[in-house]
């Protein structure tokens, strides 16, 4: 029989096992695998609160990070029902200040950071001279000249390295500053339906920087806005990567323990859980949002990815623009789908094989997400086809272990919250 | 604590086989479950088939992983738990009972003596 493949959510050249080993891993393997340290890993400020609720802790990209504390899937449905709360400490922040900050940002970045009033963010990408993508992320104008990037934490040093590169070379950048924040700061998101019923007593009153607003739940999505926390500074921004209503909130990382507690002790009556890496990667897979390193990487535009939306090529000259613009005007070879099981099978994961399916069936492409749906109950991806696979409603066949099981191209969002 | 029932055998692979007469049934252990937690898919071997001690014979997927299943003794595939099939929480919630994978007439019982007994196993577990 086929050799079982494993995966996780992380970067494509991490593998995590749970058990049984395979007879081929050495002992040391085996040990590192179950005994992070041993790999030396980095911990975020919230690594005693996970050891204290129990968290199953593991390797990811570099961290030591929770992947669950009860289950994946009671974790996700948690999230998708009352409210979850998830440690993404480990993400990179860039600061980026000074005059030239924002034609900076906008010859670095995909979308045009000009529409960003103070206390507002948006969905936006760096991409190379061919239009690869470096790295997505969310970009927030805290002022006029002050902006703050948050990225994968897979992702850091790359970004970091790219933005200084072109800074060197980024006319009257003398009074230009970006810094890497990443260590000084801290992050949490706090996801699901039930987060707008507590989220004021959290952070009681209004704003006293970015939008202003009366109470936190008056944010508008992408709107955020600073409320003190035991006296530290912490930004609020109404967003998230789980397709439900909520906040990620930032703050200095020595504040990040206090906030976390806070938002448990004050989340708790209303059903709030903690969640770990896993129900992120299920709940945003559900949705369909790229995570790097799967739906994107140095080989992939935002075009080929469904990102156009995101791309404003009007906005003046930036990296890779041209060969979006092409991409958009002539179509792309890859596209992204987003796919579902349609017999009882396995579930579909990275790297399995998308073959179309009818009388001639060829290999045609590859899946770069993959699960079981908590919220569903049967298995869904996202992979790569050529375009004439990728209308909603085309039959094609994954791959699993040697045998094709029968699936749909599905449009996105796969899962959708009933009216 | 994990449940490590006295009257069967197990692998370091964390597979248990009870056996009466010549036939064993093959499962998962409660370690195994609960270090897995939601299983969501389970494939069993053909009944008929022929499986030699450590080969692997099943996988079982969870939310995340997939992870393969070898058999703890080697013989014959002679019946498989189509229950555990239809509902593979059944190994979540009941992994020696219910949550069984296959039965097999064994074609070496002196294998038996090479696998771990329950207080060896719960050993590899505790102290792992």
């Amino acid at each position: 029989m086929k050799k079982a493949t494993v995966g996780f959510p992380t970067d494509t050249s991490q593998k995590y096992y749970w058990f049984p080993f395979p007879k081929s891993m050495s002992m040391r393997e085996r040990v590192c695998l179950n005994r992070p340290r041993l790999l030396n890993m980095k911990r975020t400020p919230l690594f005693a609160a996970h050891q204290k609720l129990g968290g199953k802790l593991i390797e990811f990209g570099g961290w030591e990070m929770p992947v669950q504390y009860t289950s994946i899937m009671d974790e996700h449905l948690t999230v998708r029902k009352a409210a979850g709360l998830f440690d993404i400490s480990h993400m990179g922040e860039i600061s980026i200040s000074g005059t030239g900050a924002e034609a900076f940002l906008n010859q670095t970045h995909t979308n045009d950071i000009r529409k960003l009033a103070p206390g507002q963010g948006q969905y936006t990408l760096m991409c190379n001279e061919r239009g690869w993508v470096i790295d997505d992320l969310y970009a927030y104008r805290l002022g006029l000249e002050d902006f703050l990037l948050i990225i994968n934490a897979s992702r850091i040093e790359p970004d970091v390295a790219w933005l200084e590169q072109h800074r060197a070379s980024f006319p009257n950048q003398a009074g230009l500053i970006v810094q890497n924040v990443s260590d000084a700061t801290g992050a949490v998101a706090v996801q699901g339906p039930r987060v707008a019923e507590f989220i004021d007593k959290c952070f009681p009153g209004p704003s006293i920087d970015g939008t202003a607003v009366a109470q936190a739940r008056d944010l508008k999505k992408n709107q955020a806005g600073v409320w003190l926390c035991e006296g530290a500074k912490v930004w609020l921004a109404r967003t998230g990567y789980t397709g439900e209503d909520g906040f990620e909130i930032v703050a200095p990382a020595g504040a990040i323990e206090t906030v976390w507690n806070k938002v448990l002790e004050t989340g708790q009556p209303h059903g709030l859980k903690p969640a770990g890496l896993g129900a992120r990667d299920t709940l945003r897979t559900e949705v369909c949002y790229p995570l790097y390193g799967h739906e994107l990487d140095e080989n992939t535009t935002p075009i080929e990815a469904g990102l156009v939306f995101f791309v404003a090529l009007d906005k003046g000259d930036f990296f890779g623009r041209s060969v979006l613009a092409e991409q958009k005007a002539k179509g792309t070879v890859k596209k992204l789908v987003a796919f579902r099981m349609t017999d009882k099978s396995a579930p579909p994961r990275p790297h399995y094989a998308i073959w179309s399916a009818g009388p001639n069936p060829a290999k045609i492409g590859e899946v770069v997400s993959g699960t079981q749906s908590p919220s569903l109950g049967f298995g869904i991806g996202l992979g790569y086809v050529p375009p004439e696979f990728a209308k909603p409603q085309t039959a094609i066949e994954i791959e699993i272990r040697g045998r094709r099981a029968a699936g749909l191209v599905v449009p996105k969002p796969i899962y959708r919250k009933a009216d | 604590m994990a449940n490590v029932p006295a009257d069967l055998k197990y692998a370091k692979s964390h597979e248990w086989v009870r056996v009466a007469g010549d036939e064993g049934t093959v499962g998962i252990t409660d370690h195994a479950q609960h270090e897995l937690t939601d299983v969501v898919f389970i494939e069993l071997p053909e009944p008929g088939r022929k499986l030699k001690a450590g080969e692997s014979c099943s996988v079982v997927e969870s939310v995340k992983t997939a992870s393969d299943i070898y058999s703890p003794v080697s013989g014959e595939v002679t019946a498989i738990n189509k229950p555990v099939v239809d509902n593979p929480s059944l190994v979540n919630t009941d992994p020696y009972g219910n949550g069984w994978f296959f039965k097999i007439k064994l074609s070496n019982a002196s294998e038996l003596t090479a696998l771990l007994g329950p207080e060896q196993y719960r050993a590899q577990i505790t102290g792992a």
